[in-house]
């Protein structure tokens, strides 16, 4: 069943869509029956520019597993790089996305 | 030629609640004659590929049936898009859905092709709609609910302006005869909430059918989903159909399932 349940996270970021890239500023995730996988339930992630209206969005759908070591892979992937390249030069508008 | 069948399955312009006008998916028999109507309303992922096909069966079988797009409100992008603005927004009014339905229904009495009998099928949330438009619209014939979840709202928290009733509790209403599909290994809803459902329209004596099916869970009719069980399906399909030609169909009318 559809549980309407969404986690919705404000971000500073950039994907490519079916009109090229753009700027994105929203994630919304959940975990419900998919539209185009296969799997009774996945973790789907739309990112959106709710700032431009949010009709375009860029989908993922991920099973459980693979969400699980997308995380961690993502966690891993972020230290090691700011191991290599030092502290990010925030984005300008990262702080008032992540307050 | 006796084995001979041909429909026609088109997107349809419906006026749904309101009066707003949206896209309906529509396929019907095109031999000359009269056929009973069912509206198919489709899961919360949207108005997909799996509804229509479902859409497309009906008419095989001998109905004018008809799916509208709950979400064309939202606009003219692809469903799935739509599908996922809606869901972000916390999905559809349980109101509007019901003025939706009560549209594709006026849609189909309005056919020349139609007999007057009207029956409703739905999938997951799309069962939940079933089950309330059973129990609050009226001129329904016949009703199948295939695992609907939420019928039964254990935490008043989930009730919210787009949702504000539990299903369960209008079943004092339930003016039409319900079939009920359910997969045993539903986590939503799951065998207890159909038990209690169960009991509920046993006690208010309604006209109900309920059947379950072991080694299936959550849309098991569903070919594009690994969830599918082709035997249990075959057979769900079997008890929607006798259903259907029960209370919709009359022998002049009914093609007979092969």
């Amino acid at each position: 069943m559809c549980s309407y349940i969404v986690e919705k996270t404000a971000l500073v970021g950039s994907a490519k869509g079916r009109k090229g890239w753009m700027r994105i500023d929203t994630a919304n995730v959940y975990f419900d029956h998919p539209y185009y996988s296969t799997l009774d339930h996945v973790l789907a992630i739309d990112f959106t520019n709710e700032g431009e209206g949010g009709r375009d969005r860029v989908a993922v759908e991920l099973s459980a597993g693979s969400a699980r070591a997308l995380v961690t892979r993502i966690l891993a992937a972020l230290a090691s790089g700011e191991a290599a390249h030092g502290a990010p030069v925030q984005a300008a508008t990262e702080s008032a996305a992540a307050a | 030629m006796s084995h001979y069948r041909a429909l026609q399955a088109e997107t349809v312009k419906f006026r749904g609640h309101n009066g707003d006008q949206g896209e309906a998916y529509y396929a019907r028999p095109i031999a000359a004659g009269k056929y009973p109507g069912i509206v198919v309303i489709h899961h919360l992922p949207g108005w997909d590929e799996w509804t229509m096909e479902v859409v497309r069966k009906l008419a095989h079988h001998g109905y004018a049936a008809i799916s509208p797009h709950l979400y064309f409100r939202e606009g003219s992008e692809s469903p799935d898009d739509l599908g996922a603005r809606v869901r972000a927004a916390g999905g559809v009014a349980d109101a509007q859905v019901m003025g939706d339905v009560a549209g594709a229904m006026a849609y189909l009495h309005a056919q020349p092709n139609a007999t007057g009998k009207i029956g409703i099928i739905g999938f997951c949330s799309g069962g939940r709609h079933t089950y309330l438009a059973a129990c609050t619209l009226s001129g329904i014939d016949a009703a199948v609910d295939c695992w609907g979840g939420n019928v039964i709202v254990d935490n008043p928290k989930d009730l919210n302006d787009k949702r504000p009733v539990a299903p369960i509790d209008l079943t004092e209403k339930l003016n039409c005869p319900l079939l009920g599909i359910f997969g045993n290994d539903d986590a939503n809803p799951t065998a207890d909430q159909v038990n209690r459902t169960e009991a509920v329209l046993k006690r208010l004596g309604k006209n109900y059918e309920f059947h379950r099916y072991n080694g299936a869970g959550h849309a098991f009719f569903n070919t594009w989903r690994d969830a599918y069980r082709p035997e249990q399906a075959l057979d769900g399909w079997k008890k929607v159909f006798a259903f259907f030609a029960r209370h919709l169909a009359s022998s002049a009318t009914r093609v007979a399932a092969e």
